[in-house]
């Protein structure tokens, strides 16, 4: 049976999403490993576990050291002595910046990007191109375990039902230089209502809106809904809204039931994060505009009259 | 102080070609364009460095292409180390880091900036593998970075908020994009340009074995490329005063109103 690995970030006791979309994928590949750097490894043995997780191999608290160094030179020394045969990541922050160090520790490269992962003769990763035009798959031809990079939403989180994982702490190495960052302050930034990658609806605006004070209704159409406000890279580099709202590439991926992009042209970094929702409804002033060449509904016009009548149609 | 920015130099993602499907590699026949993402490092490097610093550029690419490395220099960047190499084909992000890490270590930098993603690639893992084989520490995802006696302190970007991050020098920082205004290069800075110092590099140069890098180094082939399946376009409808009528009977049909 294979053996696969998986980064667990956690803040708090708290597990991320992604990490449960990996565990979720993780468990119909193989035994499953987490790995884990911070101080509440013992608070999430139940959940990891009943996500399929049997152990959870953790650093262990890391005294505000970010955890890229290391969490890459502990896995790296536990994987050669056990080979793992596929070491998974989200692709997150702190997950980027673990595979990119662990690749370099191991000598062994990553494949980026994917959205999904077959167990056909070893496993081969589907990464999207071209804004999800195109599905490039990749395996690895080497001797060494495959680190793959996955995107939110690539895989359903859904507890299965084991036991609690055991905990067993890995040793660091010295880090020398390279463990030299250290985190001084941390800062969240509040928001009401679900979160953008977990609502059930999104509503997105675009440049179309014409200016700052606008995104006031994308706001209140969200607010009304029971959703999450999302936005384009244009508006955010505005710097009308923070980049916390941005969907695509570079920003979030989100699936809802629900994704009503106004004012925003469809370009292919955007469609990235916003293609796989269930229904998409477009409102753009432009026939032409790439977002009706996906959208479940569009309407051609104009949000400034479009918006405005929705929201009073919509009431309190 | 010395910055070292690493600049991509690729195809214009307003024309993004498309796939070969026989030799499974980017159609690549157009001039290339600094990528927008290192825009941003090469001004945040040029308003550290001040009056008396100075900024190197690092960029590897095929055939000597330098029309990127013209703007970013064009901007104000002092001199540039440029790798190309025939047997860089096919190289994924452990070859490019191998080779960007390589020509970095020759100019000795008090600070090394990238992005945090190309625009064209994208996989976001370079800059921390360049990171560790420089054994450097590294604060990835800045907001905004300021230097002071010897430290770097970072705005780090993170899932709900950002981090304040401390980091004593030598260190790798990865920019998000959108946090600087890069400047236009001006005529005198185009000009200037031209006479800007730049070191052409082969793998001989940098004493990196061919084996370990491009198609070789990268272990892992395409197994197929194929068209995504497609999303079907709805209903597309012209506005006429009765556009949200039809979209509060969607989201009733959906049963979300
Ligand atoms: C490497 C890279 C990564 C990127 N990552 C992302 C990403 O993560 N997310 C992202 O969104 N973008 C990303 N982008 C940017 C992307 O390419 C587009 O530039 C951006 O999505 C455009 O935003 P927009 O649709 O709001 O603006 P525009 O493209 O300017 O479109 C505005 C639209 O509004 C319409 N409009 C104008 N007025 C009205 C009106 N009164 N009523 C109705 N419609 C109107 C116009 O017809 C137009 O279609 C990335 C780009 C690069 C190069
Ligand atoms: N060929 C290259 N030449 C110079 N810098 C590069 C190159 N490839 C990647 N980089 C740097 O690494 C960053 C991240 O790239 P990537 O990991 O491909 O998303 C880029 O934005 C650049 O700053």
């Amino acid at each position: 049976m294979a053996n696969i690995w998986v980064h667990a970030e956690t803040s708090g006791g708290v597990v991320s999403t992604i990490t449960l979309e990996l565990l979720a994928k993780a468990r119909d590949l193989g035994e499953v490993t987490a790995f884990h750097a911070g101080a509440d490894a013992e608070q999430v043995a139940a959940e990891l576990g009943a996500h399929g997780a049997t152990r959870i191999l953790t650093t262990g608290d890391l005294d505000n050291g970010l955890p890229g160094p290391a969490l890459a030179s502990a896995v790296a020394a536990k994987a050669s002595e056990e080979s793992p045969d596929a070491i998974l990541f989200g692709t997150t922050y702190g997950g980027r910046d673990v595979a990119g160090r662990l690749s370099v520790k191991m000598d062994a490269p990553v494949i980026t990007n994917i959205v999904d992962l077959l167990d056909t003769d070893g496993l081969t990763g589907v990464e999207p191109v071209f804004g999800g035009t195109t599905n490039v798959k990749t395996r690895f031809t080497g001797e060494m375990p495959g680190i793959f990079l996955v995107r939110p939403k690539s895989f359903n989180a859904e507890a299965a039902g084991g036991d609690a994982a055991t905990v067993e702490i890995m040793a660091v190495p010295d880090l020398g230089a390279t463990g030299l960052a250290k985190v001084t302050n941390r800062f969240v930034e509040e928001s009401d209502g679900p979160k953008l990658d977990e609502a059930g609806i999104v509503v997105s605006g675009g440049r179309g809106l014409g200016e700052a004070d606008n995104f006031q209704m994308i706001e209140d159409l969200a607010g009304k809904l029971g959703g999450a406000a999302g936005a384009s890279r244009a508006i955010v580099d505005a710097g009308w809204v923070p980049y916390s709202y941005q969907v695509g590439q570079t920003g979030k991926v989100v699936k809802p039931d629900v994704y009503i992009a106004a004012g925003i042209s469809g370009a292919t970094q955007h469609m990235v994060g916003m293609k796989g929702s269930k229904t998409i409804i477009a409102i753009n002033k432009d026939p032409e505009a790439p977002i009706f060449s996906i959208a479940d509904l569009g309407i051609v016009g104009d949000v400034h009259k479009v918006l405005p009548a929705l929201l009073e149609a919509i009431g309190d | 102080m010395k910055v070292a920015v690493c600049v991509k130099q690729i195809p214009d993602p307003a024309d993004p070609g498309a796939m070969n499907p026989e030799t499974k590699t980017l159609k690549r026949d157009v001039k290339l364009i600094l990528d927008e993402s290192d825009s941003y490092g090469v001004e945040m490097a040029l308003q550290l460095v001040g009056e008396d610093g100075e900024v190197v550029l690092i960029s590897m690419v095929p055939n000597n292409e330098r029309n990127g490395l013209n703007n970013a220099l064009a901007m104000g960047a002092d001199s540039a180390i440029l790798v190309s190499d025939d047997a860089l084909a096919g190289s994924d992000a452990l070859s490019t880091a191998k080779v960007l890490a390589a020509a970095i270590q020759r100019t000795e930098p008090d600070l090394v900036l990238a992005a945090t993603e190309s625009s064209d690639g994208y996989t976001g893992t370079v800059p921390e593998q360049v990171a560790e084989l420089l054994g450097l520490p590294s604060v990835t995802f800045a907001k905004e970075v300021t230097i002071d006696s010897g430290n770097v302190a970072v705005k780090r970007q993170t899932e709900d908020g950002y981090d304040e991050v401390d980091c004593p020098l030598p260190a790798l920082v990865s920019v998000t994009a959108g946090v600087v205004e890069p400047r236009y290069p001006s005529f005198k800075g185009i000009m200037a340009a031209k006479s800007k110092p730049v070191e052409e590099l082969t793998l001989a140069d940098l004493g990196i074995e061919t084996s370990t890098v491009g198609w070789a180094g990268g272990r892992q082939e395409i197994v197929s490329i194929e068209p995504a399946p497609e999303r079907e376009a709805g209903e597309i409808i012209e506005d006429e005063g009765d556009g949200h009528e039809r979209i509060v009977a969607f989201l009733q049909e959906m049963k979300v109103i």
